[in-house]
């Protein structure tokens, strides 16, 4: 359960941000999680509204973005999500496709308001 | 409602501690590996007979990582080369920072490879760089065959699987192909090497991997 300090390192980045920008203040933030991030979304969200909870950031909601994991095809350049661990290009066939994403654990943007 | 993109890890304080240790290693030729498992997969008894093959010259040290006590220091002490435990205290993994303390103290240019044990803990530490040039993660043959597809996220991060305990497959249900061709759909063409620690079958192959991989640090070393 590092899910905590995942939600930790989201709230100080709200923070910062929020530091920047006298006036605002962040109604919602939205974390890009992939499939192979290692992380929960639901233990992520569990752990966020713990540590939002009555503190100066509330009202604060968060949005996950779910990343499947992405494979490209060497052989006729076909991109397509990965379900089941299918690795074989659905276009042509070929065995040995490469990964491109899935691992993704980012920040993607912050929803401010004017307090 | 103004929207602010940030586009930008969430755990940047992390990468960037180890983007520095990883600098640190391959500026001095260190093989860095990070081992990964669930608790009780024999990370420990791989590292002990690791040690006790090595010559006394080999320049070799390892950071082992627990929730609590020094154990695996101790067991690892036994042979010779710098030991340090790192007791975290609760936390599930191994972080960058924690690995920036514990070798805050130690001349790293004496080193040739730098074992970090983690956390047993087959989650957790796959979300955290720690600088290493590859993580091993190794599966005992007393656990289930499907443990890639259930943490799909170490095994696909892992560059070799270790299948450990082998000398107990006549007496566990555990089919090795299938937790080969597991680690292979999660992971299309990872190396498996398999051993028991008991019996030393199989060491040889971990040996010989291990090896594999110390020249391209050595020669970026010599490059530089």
């Amino acid at each position: 359960m590092h899910e905590m300090g995942i939600a930790n390192s989201v709230l100080e980045a709200v923070k910062a941000e929020a530091d920047l920008r006298p006036g605002m203040r962040v109604a919602k933030v939205c974390v890009r999680v992939g499939e192979l991030a290692g992380v929960d979304a639901e233990a992520l969200r569990f752990c966020f509204d713990a540590l939002v909870k009555e503190t100066a950031l509330e009202p604060l909601s968060l949005e996950i973005e779910f990343r499947p994991r992405r494979h490209r095809c060497p052989s006729c350049g076909k991109e397509f999500n990965v379900t089941n661990y299918e690795t074989n290009c659905p276009a042509c066939g070929e065995p040995a496709t490469l990964f491109f994403g899935g691992t993704e654990l980012e920040l993607a943007y912050l929803e401010m308001e004017e307090t | 409602m103004n929207r602010v993109p940030l586009e930008k890890k969430v755990l940047s304080e992390n990468d960037r501690i180890a983007g520095e240790l990883r600098n640190r290693f391959l500026e001095r030729g260190i093989l860095c590996l990070n081992l990964v498992s669930s608790p009780g997969a024999g990370k420990t008894s791989l590292l002990e007979r690791t040690l006790e093959a090595f010559a006394p010259s080999r320049r070799v040290a390892v950071l082992t990582g627990d929730i609590q006590t020094d154990n695996d220091a101790v067991r690892l002490a036994r042979f010779g080369f710098p030991v340090k435990q790192i007791t975290t205290g609760g936390t599930c993994h191994l972080d960058a920072r924690m690995i920036e303390r514990a070798l805050a103290d130690w001349n790293l240019g004496d080193l040739e490879i730098l074992f970090i044990e983690n956390v047993g803990n087959l989650v957790c530490p796959a979300s955290y760089d720690l600088g290493e040039a590859a993580k091993v993660v190794v599966l005992s043959v007393t656990e289930g065959e499907d443990k890639p597809l259930k943490y799909p996220a170490m095994f696909f991060r892992s560059e070799l699987l270790v299948l450990s305990k082998i000398d107990l497959l006549p007496h566990v249900p555990f089919k090795i192909e299938n937790a080969r061709e597991n680690a292979r759909r999660v992971h299309p063409g990872m190396e498996i090497v398999e051993l028991s620690c008991l019996t030393g079958e199989g060491l040889s192959q971990w040996q010989g991997w291990l090896e594999s991989r110390l020249p391209a640090a050595r020669r970026i070393h010599a490059a530089l």
